[in-house]
């Protein structure tokens, strides 16, 4: 059985990734998960200087889903580069690092940092929506989203993949723009902005007032997101939204994904990616598919 | 090496302690490496959920391997917990988190301090922290629980905000009253008391410790959703913004900013 997917000329042993933010920097989860089992490890966001986040509550839990507002909390690019990716290098796993900033400058210097470093691809997180500045601005606009690609693009060593916020009227515009600008894969989708109000306390739940609302409540609009953009552009996918299973990841790679991450299911177990890896193999073995692209955006055909 | 994971338990036994507040033993092997002030993340069979619950270990009894929790009913996982009869599985992570520092204590007059659903986690300090210490812990009323549990422990002072037991108010009031005296505090509680044991422990100029809570996801420090302000850059965040699940839950009142 052949599980193995390619996606700007790197090569993964198969197509199970986490998502960024909800496993730390792998570290956190070494003891719970083989990782060199892993397609990817994708990091949480990394900015150029350390960022403290939001205040607290960051978290809150919905109808089949949370919402979050950490505000990309992170130590910096100086003690990521000296901590965390040695951690990950000795691991047989491919290394996606995901960075964010407030400013062009900011993603930049990041992307520059990074250019002689184990990193695999760089993941540039314009769709953060919960920090005020930068992150979101970049990927709500077409234009904006065009040009701060095309200047990553100039500067990176490593391939660019594009992560697209789903809080646009036309995702596919966005896809477009970033393919344009030679994006070499998207990642989408990123959060939906929500928010929850405590009623015994008539205030928000969140002190950020919103959060970006992950988990299975949100698969069915990733599904047809990721379904849309491969529509739209030649670009591989990585989708994400709510995958809990490997029914689910299936699921994406039949709507056009080339690689899936695996985010909120994490907190429902510490195990959950090697769960959906092993889950998605059952589900090919049981179904008579020898090689993972016979999947990947079958339902076109 | 063998892999941590999520473990299921079987729920031994359960009551209501007074109303809304729940008292159950689970046979888990997680217990053999349970320390006073740890915890553990339950999880709700409900899918509508997908968040575990923190809760403070009450008692550990390591060789039979038997955790007792004791938690308030506050939403649908607690609710669903509550529901659990002898004999059903429970799953469940850890022991997650620092816990209380019980050498601070030796050769040291310990005060400990409880508020509500905080009283519970000093039930396996007071039995393993050494030396001398009291015990004090407060009510919203006359309904008090884990109290005979305590009194075993060492003097037991209550305190009730409608008077109804012991000394009108919370445990500070409780503390004056009783013209009490210790080297070092460990307390548990909601964050105003927190703060009011923090001023007095400056005051006295003595180390309190100090469980804290907050919303978490994943319970193992990657997500950064349970942080809270420190007063130095810890390590790991490099912010003055430590996990509260994994460098806390109990901090020196000195190391957080609590206000």
């Amino acid at each position: 059985m052949k599980t193995e997917v390619t996606i700007a000329g790197v090569t993964f042993q198969n197509p199970v990734m986490t998502a960024s933010g909800t496993f730390g920097s792998g570290m956190e989860y070494g003891e719970f998960v083989e990782i060199g089992r892993l397609g990817a490890v994708v990091t949480k966001g990394v900015a150029a200087d350390p960022w403290p986040g939001n205040p607290t509550p960051r978290i809150a839990e919905v109808y089949g889903g949370m919402l979050n507002a950490i505000g990309l909390q992170n130590p910096g690019i100086a003690v990521f580069m000296e901590r965390d990716l040695p951690f990950l290098a000795q691991y047989d796993t491919k290394i996606i690092v995901n960075v964010c900033g407030k400013t062009v400058e900011e993603y930049l210097e990041v992307v520059e940092r990074l250019g002689d470093t184990r990193a695999d691809l760089l993941e540039i997180n314009v769709s953060c929506p919960n920090v005020k500045e930068g992150a979101i601005a970049f990927g709500q606009d077409a234009d904006c989203l065009y040009d701060i690609t095309s200047q990553i693009k100039q500067k990176a060593r490593q391939p660019v993949i594009m992560k697209l916020s789903p809080n646009v009227t036309d995702i596919t515009e966005m896809a477009r723009a970033a393919e344009a600008a030679g994006a070499d894969a998207l990642s989408l989708i990123n959060t939906l902005t929500g928010m929850k109000i405590d009623i015994a306390r008539r205030s928000f739940a969140l002190a950020n007032r919103t959060g970006g609302l992950s988990g299975p409540a949100i698969k069915p609009v990733a599904v047809r997101m990721v379904y849309q953009c491969a529509q739209a552009v030649r670009i591989p996918i990585i989708g994400m939204g709510g995958i809990m299973s490997g029914e689910d990841a299936i699921e994406f790679l039949m709507a056009g994904a080339t690689a899936v991450s695996v985010g909120a299911a994490n907190f429902v177990d510490p195990c959950a990616t090697i769960k959906v890896l092993d889950g998605m193999e059952n589900w090919m073995r049981q179904n008579g598919v020898t090689d993972i692209h016979e999947i990947i955006g079958c339902v076109q055909s | 090496m063998e892999r941590k994971r999520k473990e299921v338990g079987t729920v031994i036994s359960q009551k209501e302690l007074i109303p809304g507040i729940f008292d159950m033993w689970i046979e888990t092997k997680l217990a053999h490496q349970a320390a006073p002030g740890q915890f553990v993340m339950i999880y709700p069979r409900a899918e509508s959920t997908i968040l575990p619950r923190p809760i403070s270990i009450c008692q550990a009894q390591k060789e039979a391997g038997r955790l007792r929790i004791v938690y308030r009913v506050a939403g649908k996982g607690t609710k669903e917990f509550s529901g659990y009869e002898a004999g059903e599985d429970i799953a469940l992570m850890g022991p997650l988190g620092n816990g209380f520092p019980l050498l601070a204590a030796e050769g040291k007059r310990a005060v400990l301090l409880g508020g509500g659903i905080g009283i519970p986690p000093l039930l396996q300090l007071a039995g393993e922290l050494p030396g001398e210490k009291v015990i004090l812990a407060g009510y919203r009323d006359g309904h008090l629980f884990l109290q005979e549990d305590l009194e075993k422990c060492g003097p037991f002072y209550a305190a009730t905000e409608d008077g109804s037991v012991g000394v009108r108010g919370n445990v500070m009031d409780a503390l004056t009253v009783h013209r009490l005296e210790g080297d070092v505090i460990y307390a548990c509680g909601p964050m105003p008391m927190l703060r009011a044991v923090k001023q007095y422990a400056v005051q006295k100029g003595i180390p309190a410790y100090l469980s804290l809570e907050e919303r978490m996801a994943c319970g193992v420090g990657a997500c950064l959703g349970c942080v809270c302000k420190t007063t130095r850059k810890d390590a790991h965040s490099h912010v003055k913004n430590a996990r509260i699940c994994t460098e806390g839950p109990v901090f020196e009142a000195s190391e957080v900013d609590i206000g």
